[in-house]
């Protein structure tokens, strides 16, 4: 896309005068005092402003008069003419919910239908069941502490939160990270994001009939697994790529392990095609299922392969190269329809495209430092601490209150499997960030469900759900 | 055990070893993913690790047709009163696994928004630790369940 907007990427702001470092003004207001300071008591009338703080309001649909963006939810494309829409009473609409508690909602996400018989007038998408508090967590963790939080968020990916969340502090910092540490990130990102898509293919297959792809799916993401488990200690939320670097340096025979996950994939791959690609059930309820344009895509935020499959050419390791990938060739695989099967197509051909990135970061690995030799951001060796008292003196601060981050604010995006991670971090100098907003993609990209799911049938919504790959934990945080 | 009064092929038992072991070898655990947890669970009954060698991998989506509740995840203030609605509509005899650090003591969240340990809405009988507990972690949490049942009367 040419006309893309000139965003670049972690720049740094010097702190304005409206910087959160400025004293908040104390409150004047005595009511507002006494919200501030009054306590609840469990058992006794909730006051109101009890209730104006937690409610979210009826969760109920709308009116239809009052329904604003319902103009831009009829513009979907959903084949349905064998519906006589005149058969259909008026009478009959309903409304169902579909979780929080459901095998397809993906975790805890509930929808709110309005049905006309089979089809689907409205969809209201309801959200915060797990909603963890993970930014104001991060508020009270350290820099050095931050990547174990926030590596839980999107769980199906976790190396990309914790990618995002280092290379936001490291341009805060101002520090420079070796070549091997950003190969290691580059390598552990792009196997992450084929296990991902490993998962989603299994729970796509899985919600829509294709029992043993699941089986499949799953099968093959143990080899993903088996790797990382040997490289970083743990099967998932891994806390391995921190600020500085990365934890550990790849273990002896990484080439062999990877090399093996090389060899087994391709065939995989092709197992999945012949079961799914002329399977005409899985045809059927794919193609022409939760259609997006481009402009509503755009419009609603949507990023990642739904928008890609969508036929916009809008991928953050073309557009804001991060962590040198722009050292690496790749191609970026567009749809055409941005239905669910172009949504499949896509992402397989991300992950053939991944397996080719992994393929020459395997044949390119660099010599070097597996982190920053930055002894105010990097612990020193174990065997530094007995000899050398500055050592002993780094380990401590490090260890105790961590390394000051200089003020300022900063944005950071990746490409994650489900489209632009992005966290917004502010430091006011202290060993912990001032505030922490992330961008999820899976919570943008939700909120586009309705578009996809109006007017079509009830049937479509497991199917287009499981095509936008939503995690909760990525949505709700 | 093998009888000397019986005629051969007999075997004699109680009621108690006889209804805990059926118990014990077909218990359905509904299918109640939170978080990252229930990615393991996923994966503790997908083919590498095969859940079905206990009698456990019918995970149902319906409460009314489960013996065994996995909470696998951390539960948040929104979704407590939730999690107690499936767990009252599960039929007796039912068990509660508490799976990985969130949901057996809120994990590293101890914030506004989650529920410090699931053992506060529902009653729990074993706690699976680890962050997310591995598969093997996840299948001695049910052996040791089973072993439980199997030693226990029959309460309910």
């Amino acid at each position: 896309m040419s006309d893309t907007p000139s965003l670049t990427t972690g720049d740094r702001e010097t702190p304005s005068a409206e910087s959160p470092l400025e004293t908040p003004t104390p409150v004047t207001d005595s009511d507002e005092r006494r919200r501030l300071h009054d306590v609840w008591v469990a058992g006794t009338e909730e006051p109101d402003w009890v209730k104006d703080a937690t409610d979210e309001g009826a969760q109920e649909l709308l009116s239809e008069a009052d329904e604003t963006s319902l103009a831009t939810q009829r513009g979907t494309l959903v084949d349905d003419d064998y519906l006589v829409e005149d058969d259909v009473d008026e009478e009959e609409r309903q409304i169902i919910n579909m979780g929080p508690q459901h095998p397809s909602t993906h975790g805890v996400l509930r929808l709110q239908l309005e049905l006309e018989g089979e089809t689907i007038r409205r969809v209201k998408p309801i959200i915060g069941y797990l909603h963890t508090g993970m930014e104001k967590t991060a508020e009270t963790l350290t820099y050095m502490q931050g990547s174990t939080n926030v590596t839980r968020m999107d769980y199906l990916s976790p190396f990309f939160n914790e990618l995002c969340f280092s290379l936001a502090v490291e341009d805060l910092l101002g520090i420079d990270i070796p070549p091997r540490a950003q190969a290691i990130r580059i390598l552990m990102t792009e196997l992450n994001r084929v296990s991902s898509h490993l998962l989603w293919v299994a729970t796509q297959g899985m919600d829509i009939g294709a029992l043993s792809m699941m089986i499949y799916g799953w099968r093959e993401r143990e080899l993903f697994l088996e790797f990382f488990e040997s490289a970083t200690g743990l099967r998932m939320n891994h806390n391995y790529i921190r600020p500085g670097g990365v934890a550990a340096d790849l273990h002896d025979g990484w080439e062999d392990e990877v090399e093996a996950i090389l060899e087994a994939m391709p065939g995989a791959l092709a197992e999945y095609e012949e079961l799914l690609n002329e399977n005409p059930i899985f045809l059927d309820r794919t193609m022409g299922v939760g259609v997006i344009t481009p402009d509503e895509a755009l419009a609603y935020g949507v990023t990642g392969p739904a928008l890609r499959a969508a036929g916009v050419d809008w991928d953050l390791r073309k557009a804001m190269p991060y962590s040198g990938i722009e050292n690496y060739e790749f191609d970026v695989p567009l749809g055409k329809h941005g239905d669910v099967h172009d949504r499949y197509l896509v992402r397989f051909g991300e992950v053939r495209q991944s397996l080719g990135i992994v393929r020459q970061v395997l044949e390119t690995m660099p010599e070097g430092d597996f982190r920053t030799e930055d002894r105010k951001v990097t612990p020193p060796p174990r065997k530094r601490i007995d000899e050398s008292m500055e050592a002993l003196i780094h380990h401590f601060k490090l260890f105790t209150e961590g390394f000051k981050v200089p003020p300022g604010s900063v944005y950071q995006a990746v490409e994650s499997p489900r489209g632009e991670l992005g966290m917004y971090l502010v430091s006011d100098g202290s060993a912990s960030p001032w505030r922490l907003h992330v961008r999820g993609p899976s919570f943008a990209n939700v909120q586009a469900l309705p578009v996809m799911m109006t007017d079509s049938l009830v049937a479509d919504i497991v199917s287009t759900l499981a095509s936008v790959d939503p995690v909760l934990g990525d949505v709700d945080r | 055990m093998v009888s000397e009064a019986a005629p051969p092929g007999f075997l004699t038992t109680n009621l108690d070893k006889a209804v805990n072991w059926v118990r014990t070898q077909s218990m359905w655990p509904v299918s109640f993913g939170l978080a990252c947890c229930a990615i393991e669970m996923m994966a503790t009954g997908a083919a590498h690790n095969d859940l079905a060698r206990f009698g456990m991998e019918v995970f149902r989506a319906s409460p009314r047709q489960a013996d065994l509740m996995i909470v696998a995840g951390r539960l948040s203030q929104k979704m407590a009163p939730v999690l107690r609605q499936v767990y009252d509509q599960m039929a007796e005899p039912k068990w509660v696994i508490s799976m990985g650090a969130c949901a057996s003591s809120g994990g590293m969240f101890n914030n506004y928004a989650l529920v410090q340990g699931v053992d506060q809405v529902v009653p729990v009988d074993v706690y699976v630790p680890g962050c997310p507990p591995g598969p093997q972690s996840l299948m001695h949490g049910i052996l040791t369940l089973q072993d439980q049942i199997m030693a226990g009367e029959i309460k309910r």
